[in-house]
């Protein structure tokens, strides 16, 4: 594989982004799979950085889990979004920035159907005052979290207690970066490097001393697909990706997996032990698994933090094996205090 | 072995690197026309076999193409050779030399 050829590619793919002021939205389920994720991003952006990012507790979920669970009709969907947005307006923002993939990918979708369909517009704006009495500006700008980290990453480097690096032999840790399908498989011009050469991980993991894998399923899905996994007569086909990309990775040894969506950490991790139990396969080292992360706990680990804070004990795969190869100090005993 | 009410689905996935060359080289020696496949598909849609069996030679040329080799063996093994795909190519492909050589060069028995 030509990565010189790659990276010349990733180069042509690159998007602006504000670096600060911005209206955060949480995800739905990032905070029951890696609790500590959003706060961890909002500690980093605003005590350590110093950045205006204003969260406001009367916001809900996009909708999208239930959109693409074709549970919701794509009306309903947009009048829960245009409330987001006035509550952006309302609190006098201009930068959105969502934590979930799927939101990201939900939004992007509105605002491009609303930019072909002006019509469709207005009736979702007639929509939301007569249920809500609110009124909402478009956002300017509209991110992706990671695509914050992804502008901060030298900073968050500068401040950084601990590299990627195999502390034992110096080497750069082997990590496997895995996007969400939604940041830029459906647009691919507002993810940073397109669909086909996403560099928002990668660009994170170069910047704190790690080195990526490219294997050939990296952009292969997790296996989520949200009706692959809900209807439990079809979660065959969602364990079935996982196994795939796990096949297609483990000959080139990775250390960790780092993704940005919620859905994917969740299932890359939560299904190793299932194909353990189902053909008694691991793909770690030493009869163990590759631990997952979100990007948020990654910057975490390299600024110091202390993993249990950062939720890791939360996590199916141990990372203890990968700590002690970093060399971050943990105490075994706090694993389940907190 | 735990019950979780459902299992792995083999993978479909071909891993070029792996696939035999040697066998496809002597397939392109014999009968060349192989590499003009532009998989248009109208030798599949003027097979009179292909009507009531699963023969597609479009889809056995890309079997071939994919190492599935076996696959596209199974499949040729109801082509009657009545080389209506031979008067159809766009391309000028001696479809029947090709699919006599496919079951030669891949298939157990010499037809």
């Amino acid at each position: 594989m030509n990565i010189n050829g790659k990276k010349k590619i990733w180069s042509e793919y690159q998007k602006e982004i504000p670096e600060d002021h911005y209206f955060y939205v949480r995800s739905c389920i990032r905070q029951n799979f890696f609790p500590a994720s959003e706060k961890l991003f909002l500690e980093i952006v605003r005590e350590r950085l110093s950045l205006d990012f204003f969260e406001t507790e009367h916001h809900t979920t996009c909708g999208g889990i239930a959109y693409h669970s074709d549970t919701i009709p794509q009306e309903t969907v947009m009048t829960i979004v245009a409330r987001q947005f006035a509550l952006m307006t309302e609190a006098g923002y201009k930068n959105y920035v969502a934590s979930c993939i799927t939101s990201f990918g939900l939004y992007t979708e509105i605002l491009d159907t609303w930019h072909h369909f002006p019509e469709l517009e207005s009736k979702i704006r007639d929509y939301l005052w007569k249920t809500t009495k609110r009124e909402f500006q478009k956002p300017e700008y509209l991110a992706h979290a990671s695509d914050v980290v992804y502008k901060l990453r030298n900073k968050i480097a500068s401040q950084a207690k601990y590299k990627l690096v195999n502390k034992d032999t110096g080497e750069p840790l082997k990590v496997v970066e895995h996007i969400g399908c939604h940041y830029s498989k459906m647009f691919p011009s507002k993810g940073v490097g397109g669909a086909e050469y996403p560099y928002v991980l990668t660009g994170m993991i170069e910047a704190w001393g790690g080195e990526i894998v490219d294997y050939p399923e990296r952009r292969h899905c997790c296996g989520f697909g949200f009706r692959q996994y809900l209807v439990q007569a079809n979660r065959g086909y969602s364990i079935s990706n996982t196994h795939k990309k796990f096949e297609s990775m483990a000959p080139f040894k990775p250390d960790m997996i780092i993704t940005n969506c919620p859905g994917c950490p969740y299932f890359l991790d939560r299904w190793q032990y299932v194909i353990k139990e189902m053909e008694g396969k691991t793909y770690g080292e030493n009869g163990e698994g590759i631990p997952v992360f979100t990007y948020e706990e990654v910057a975490g680990l390299v600024l110091g933090y202390d993993p249990w804070y950062l939720g890791m004990q939360m996590h199916q795969t141990a990372v203890e094996p990968l700590l002690d190869k970093i060399g971050i100090k943990y105490n075994k005993e706090e694993k389940y205090l907190l | 072995m735990k019950e979780f009410g459902y299992s792995l689905s083999p993978s479909s996935r071909v891993d070029l690197d792996k696939v035999d060359k040697s066998k496809q080289n002597r397939l392109f020696a014999l009968e060349p026309g192989f590499k003009k496949c532009m998989s248009c598909g109208s030798c599949s849609a003027t097979c009179s076999a292909g009507n009531y069996t699963d023969v597609s030679l479009r889809r056995a040329i890309s079997y071939i193409q994919n190492g599935q080799d076996q696959l596209a063996v199974n499949m040729l093994r109801n082509c009657m050779l009545c080389g209506k795909c031979l008067i159809i190519c766009p391309r000028g492909i001696n479809t029947r030399n090709l699919i006599r050589n496919i079951l030669n060069v891949y298939g157990e028995k010499q037809i």
